[in-house]
């Protein structure tokens, strides 16, 4: 039992270890967004000094950089992902619930339909969405989410026919019973039952709207409209070799929101993740 | 008889009741995620079919030119380069990946102290997006190696080992959640049974643990190998296909260009060559389309067996 215990301390000490070198990245990240450009180039894992650190600088720099203000899109990119999310959740559940309560043959055809476009890359519609996305003016922010239901919609309504088709339907016909119409039964009882197919799709679809770089990249008018990926992306190839140190400060940026986010709803994060990853 | 009918009489009521009223509410449950779905996913993927048999630079000028896209795709000596080049780096990171996963997510199940937070902190990196996730490593990389006067884009092997390093960071996190899961649902009977029989732990591991997990090692496999494959954001920031090699007839092989780069730029740097693009894009669809098919087969058979 001893031996154990000293066995199981020794591991913890190791694993402590490990981590500590595993969050190494994000730590050289944000101190050297604190140090001048000269020296993240020469110095690229030397702790900030009397001579090196610059304080806030490099987040001023970083902000009013290029010819688009940086915080109009962090601005768009919480616009595009809240607004994606709420839609995809909103009409793939309704959909899924129609889907599997209906069970025409039309139904089946479009539910076969989006679990085959969850094998599909975006590569093979890249161009052709881009087009059709154009063409229907569907390329700002606000109407960006449309374009994410789409191609998000696969995943999303084989998730949630998945858990409708576990809800047992006397619960649904009592209602109906009682006279509530389908609306109602819907959003006052199924509605509230899907919750936690709620939150892991949820998850999911914010992480992947967050991040994404290519999709609003051909699908966004860029004269006018960024998102975080995409503006760090364009400060790097377009200006050359950009002050590295705003870089920096622009990645502290960016990874904030997600860091707090993932603090603060661990635990449905990677249960939302696993559940997407298992059934997908 | 009678549960027969009874059975039929509920159907009917269930269609009367709940399937009739809710078909007429058809614009508003299902109109919207399909009309969506067509112009972001239905449209798009099947005009992309008939492109890929077409020569065009935009839409509206496509002619059709039948598999003369497809033989120009395969003769193209950077698409089977990067083909080779996806296809080992594929290789080596499903091994690299899953062997460490798995001896992480091994070592977190054994009640150490300290699991939750190690579980968080591994776990991280996942949330990160393919744009910062490069722009991080080539941080590093360069810091690194300029030191010996070189640099990430300078070097095709270095590149390789700092794409598997940036891949392998970011996503054993994830498989790791996935075979704690595994792990955790191993019976704790059969560990017992077997180490009344004199099983040591390397025994226990082997014999008893690893064939218990092994539906989350096929699912973790092949997350692992769909997502090698569609690399793209990370391989574009980090070193985006150089360094290049220029052939003797006057083609240019980008080194560490994968699939999913390598059809971007033949899209979007030579507007002449985009049905070769889209011919290389349905090349690359089917490959992801087989993968998923033999996973379906493959889980669906260990399935049964249980």
């Amino acid at each position: 039992m001893q031996r154990e215990k000293k066995w199981k301390l020794a591991f913890s000490v190791l694993f402590t270890v490990i981590c500590i070198f595993y969050m190494m990245p994000i730590i050289i990240v944000l101190y050297n967004s604190f140090k001048t450009n000269s020296s993240i180039n020469t110095a690229t894992f030397a702790l900030p000094n009397a001579d090196t650190f610059v304080g806030f600088q490099n987040y001023i720099t970083g902000v009013s950089v290029g010819d688009f203000p940086f915080l109009n899109s962090v601005g768009y990119s919480f616009v595009i992902t809240l607004l994606s999310a709420g839609l995809i959740l909103l009409c793939t559940s309704m959909a899924a619930w129609y889907i599997s309560r209906v069970n025409s043959r039309f139904c089946r055809m479009v539910y076969y339909l989006c679990v085959f476009s969850m094998v599909v890359p975006f590569q093979m519609v890249m161009f052709t969405l881009a087009k059709t996305a154009n063409v229907l003016n569907l390329d700002t922010p606000w109407t960006i989410p449309v374009i994410y239901l789409g191609f998000g919609a696969g995943l999303a309504v084989f998730m949630f026919t998945g858990f409708v088709k576990s809800i047992p339907m006397e619960i649904e016909e009592a209602a109906a019973i009682d006279g509530c119409g389908p609306l109602r039964t819907f959003f006052l009882i199924v509605f509230p039952m899907l919750k936690p197919t709620l939150i892991s799709v949820g998850v999911l679809e914010i992480m992947w709207v967050w991040n994404d770089y290519l999709l609003p990249y051909l699908v966004l008018d860029r004269k006018h409209y960024m998102t975080i990926p995409i503006h760090i992306q364009y400060l790097q190839g377009s200006y050359g070799h950009v002050d590295l140190g705003a870089i920096m400060a622009l990645i502290m940026v960016s990874i904030l929101p997600i860091i707090i986010f993932y603090l603060f709803c661990q635990k449905y994060i990677i249960k939302g993740v696993v559940s997407g990853a298992v059934k997908g | 008889m009678r549960p027969k009918n009874r059975k039929r009489d509920k159907t009917i009521i269930a269609s009367r009741l709940i399937r009739r009223p809710i078909q007429r509410f058809f614009p508003i449950f299902l109109l919207p995620t399909f009309a969506a779905f067509c112009i972001g996913f239905v449209i798009p993927f099947f005009w992309g079919m008939y492109l890929s048999f077409c020569r065009f630079t935009t839409t509206s000028n496509a002619r059709w030119v039948g598999f003369e896209n497809y033989f120009k795709a395969f003769n193209d000596p950077g698409f089977v380069h990067a083909f080779v080049y996806t296809a080992l780096f594929a290789v080596t990171s499903l091994i690299v990946i899953n062997v460490l996963a798995f001896a992480v997510a091994y070592a977190l199940t054994r009640g150490i102290r300290g699991s939750n937070l190690f579980r968080t902190v591994f776990f991280m990196p996942n949330l990160i997006g393919g744009i910062v996730l490069g722009y991080i490593w080539s941080m590093i990389f360069d810091g690194i190696l300029s030191r010996y006067g070189t640099s990430i884009v300078l070097s095709s092997t270095y590149g390789y080992w700092g794409l598997i390093i940036l891949m392998s960071w970011q996503q054993i996190g994830y498989m790791m959640i996935i075979y704690i899961a595994g792990l955790q649902s191993v019976p704790e009977e059969l560990i017992e049974a077997g180490k009344i029989d004199g099983a040591n732990g390397w025994q226990s591991l082997w014999r008893i643990t690893i064939p218990s997990v092994m539906p989350s090692i096929t699912i973790c496999s092949f997350l692992t190998l769909t997502n090698s494959f569609k690399l793209f954001d990370q391989n574009l920031v980090l070193n985006g296909g150089q360094p290049f090699v220029f052939q003797p007839d006057g083609s240019i092989i980008k080194t560490t260009e994968m699939l999913a780069l390598n059809i971007y730029n033949t899209f979007y740097q030579n507007a002449n060559s985009r049905g070769v693009g889209q011919a290389k894009a349905v090349l690359f669809f089917l490959l992801v389309a087989a993968i998923a098919i033999i996973q379906l087969r493959s889980t669906s058979r260990k399935e049964v067996q249980r």
